[in-house]
């Protein structure tokens, strides 16, 4: 009897932790000075989560989801979407959602509890951060469905975590877009962690990525903290699928450099240990070597991008702050296409309380 | 006796619980060396091992119906969802198994497993971390819903629907989880399920509601004491099964009810309350029963979540308004 299928999962990495190649790298990448406009990204990424951060901590944002050493995932594959592509994203992919015209502005206020924030004024069919883990997969399979219902060349982005994979949302939604064989990126951000349980606590397979295969789609696992590779990969997979190649798998090696969120503290379930060795395998100080090196990126250049980059994220915090809220009775304007009589009499009753409490802190202030 | 805020009593009760029966199984996202992400579970897993205290991986679907399992199997499971936000999945164990599993074999096989899920609005978090939906689980014919609103309550509350016979959705009201500290001795008593309580005692206006609220209505319950007025503050508690001799007692003496909750007003567990008054106690009553909740909109994200939640100033408006009937 011949074997009813055999299953292969190739590893892609052309840079090591040194910023060295260790194979030849892909033809996008050979000018090196291609790969600045990725670099300055992840740093732009990397200056926006430490501002997040900063502005959680002194009470001007709510909760937030450090993306610390996960850059180049969010950017890798980013930076091959086209405009016409559409972005699931988690919480974790800000790179991924400025690359696609998500600003900076809007993530502020997403995170400072604004729902503003999730109303995109450049990506406006990119989905907003889906915060119930997994439920968002589905939803991927069926823009990549009304793609296809359309013969439209335009391919999907679906981003999960490492603990999402344990969800049957997972599978179901890898299923459909297998048997129909749906243009849509599978994008697993493997950070070894969901909050404090490891990723071997997760599940027993060797690899997430061969998650894949139950539902009859190719799968690879790559280098997540190699910028190269991480494009290369997303790269191949979204021109495949515009083409009508089906969808696909790709697992990105990384590691969770900082906290869960801002609520969470890490050093009650990992050691500091185990985080500084993965500190010296982060995508960011990698690709600078490898620019570095190849003579295109000087200190000069790292100087002026690191002051660009501050200003830019400043800016953006400035104009996230100087925005008031909205009234209260924005929580009726977008419920309905059009506001039922019965809720008209709730919001009413909303702006008059409102007004009152608003004339007394004043009488009191 | 230690002074314990309510997420400590909680840890208090689990531990009890535990440490009496070997059968009591905790387990659920986080819930092992991180203790829980509010760290309720905190030490559980040092002091009783990891067979008794599971991280489990990212699935409330499959949290409830290993629990549903584990019951069946004589096991006394004590299942975390992490927030509330995230304990739709586990829906379908919860209404097709977990409530139905003892009539539908006639008592052959049962449920008595807890699920735990932190609820409630104004902890300035994130998207889905806000909502109160306690009215879907006390629709369900066969399940428990039970809310403490107090750390001695967190307590008495949860000790007892570990040792009930049958599936309890215990809702932990997390804005409250720190906000008092109270002396609770670790003496293992519970306290009864099925049942009110009276927090405070009045005669001229019946204030109804539970979990976090009940902070805003005892506030609201002391301005309108200073106004001369009287209100009765209960405590429902135990949602489903509904004690409505207490709630209708008191409406008997006062005439009035004002019914309190966060969750949005249509279908709230407020309009049952109030549909079992007119029933029950429509020639007792002096005056339309009010309600005050939150309104029939999508929780706001944290900038405007404040103008959702019941304030103390609605509370005491609605009072005032169910007074003015002569
Ligand atoms: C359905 C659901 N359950 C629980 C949570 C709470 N929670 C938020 S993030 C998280 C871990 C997610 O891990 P992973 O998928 O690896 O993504 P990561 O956070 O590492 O990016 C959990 C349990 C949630 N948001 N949604
Ligand atoms: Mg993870």
């Amino acid at each position: 009897m011949s074997k009813p299928a055999a299953f292969d999962i190739p590893y892609t990495r052309f840079l090591d932790p040194e910023g060295r190649a260790i194979v030849p790298v892909p033809a996008f990448a050979q000018d090196a000075s291609a790969l600045i406009p990725d670099y300055r990204a992840m740093v732009l990424t990397r200056t926006y989560d430490a501002k997040a951060i900063a502005l959680q901590r002194t009470g001007r944002l709510g909760t937030y989801a450090s993306c610390l050493g996960q850059e180049a995932v969010s950017v890798g594959f980013g930076s091959v979407m086209q405009p016409g592509d559409v972005l699931l994203p988690t919480y974790r992919e800000p790179g991924a959602q400025l690359l696609h015209g998500v600003t900076l502005v809007e993530m502020f206020l997403c995170w400072g509890g604004d729902e503003r924030g999730h109303d995109f004024a450049g990506p406006r069919e990119d989905f907003p951060v889906c915060i119930p883990v997994a439920t968002q997969a589905p939803h991927a399979t069926g823009v990549a469905l009304a793609f296809k219902l359309r013969g439209e060349a335009r391919a999907v982005v679906c981003c999960f975590g490492d603990g999402a994979t344990s969800k049957g949302d997972i599978y179901e939604a890898l299923n459909l877009a297998g048997v129909w064989q749906l243009p849509v990126l599978f994008m697993i951000t493997n950070n070894q962690w969901a909050i404090s349980v490891p990723r071997e606590a997760q599940t027993a397979t060797a690899t997430l990525a061969q998650k894949a295969f139950a539902a009859g789609i190719p799968a690879e696992q790559v280098d997540g903290n190699d910028l190269i590779a991480m494009r290369h990969a997303a790269g191949q997979a979204l021109e495949k699928a515009r083409a009508g190649g089906g969808p696909h798998v790709i697992e990105a090696l990384t590691y969770r450099l900082g906290d869960h969120t801002t609520a969470d503290d890490a050093t009650r379930y990992r050691d500091d240990e185990s985080v500084s060795r993965h500190w010296k395998e982060e995508p960011i100080a990698r690709l600078r070597r490898y620019l570095a090196d190849a003579g295109v990126w000087s200190k000069g250049d790292e100087e002026a991008l690191i002051a660009a980059c501050a200003k830019e994220v400043d800016a953006a915090a400035e104009t996230y702050l100087a925005t008031p809220p909205e009234p209260p009775e924005a929580m009726f304007d977008h419920l309905y296409a059009t506001l039922p009589p019965s809720l008209a009499k709730q919001r009413a009753a909303l702006i008059e309380e409102a007004a009152a409490l608003i004339a007394e802190a004043k009488g009191n202030g | 006796m230690a002074e314990v805020t309510l997420v400590e009593a909680v840890n208090m009760a689990l531990a009890k619980a535990m440490a009496d029966d070997a059968e009591v199984l905790v387990f659920g996202e986080d819930v092992g060396l991180d203790g829980g992400v509010f760290r309720s579970t905190d030490g559980l897993l040092a002091r009783f091992g990891a067979a008794r205290v599971m991280d489990t991986p990212l699935a409330e679907g499959l949290i409830a119906g290993v629990a549903v399992g584990l019951a069946a199997q004589g096991f006394k499971p004590v299942a975390e969802i992490q927030f509330m936000g995230f304990i739709y999945p586990a829906l379908d164990q919860i209404v097709s198994h977990a409530s139905r599993m003892r009539n539908r074999t006639r008592g052959r096989l049962t449920c008595p497993m807890v699920m735990r899920a932190p609820f409630g609005g104004g902890i300035r978090a994130p998207e889905h971390h806000s909502e109160s939906t306690e009215a879907m689980f006390a629709h369900i014919p066969g399940l428990r819903v039970v809310i403490p609103s107090s750390p001695s309550h967190a307590y008495g509350l949860l000790l007892a629907s570990i040792r009930d016979p049958d599936p309890v959705i215990f809702l932990e009201p997390k804005r409250i989880y720190r906000a008092v500290r109270e002396e609770v001795a670790d003496d293992g008593r519970a306290l009864p399920l099925d049942s009110c309580f009276t927090l405070r005692e009045g005669g001229d206006v019946t204030l109804v509601t539970w979990g976090a609220m009940t902070m805003e209505t005892l506030a609201a319950a002391e301005t309108l004491a200073d106004e001369g007025i009287g209100a009765e503050v209960i405590d429902v508690a135990t949602l489903k099964p509904l004690d409505m001799d207490q709630i209708l007692t008191s409406v008997q003496k006062t005439g009035r009810c004002v019914i309190v909750h966060e969750a949005a007003l249509s279908g709230g567990w407020g309009a049952e309350i109030a549909a079992r008054l007119a029933e029950e106690g429509l020639l007792s009553l002096l005056a339309p029963v009010q309600r005050v909740t939150g309104y029939d909109t999508v929780m706001p994200l944290l900038r405007l979540e404040q103008w959702y939640m019941p304030s103390e100033g609605r509370i005491v408006a609605a009072a005032r308004r169910a007074l003015e009937y002569a």
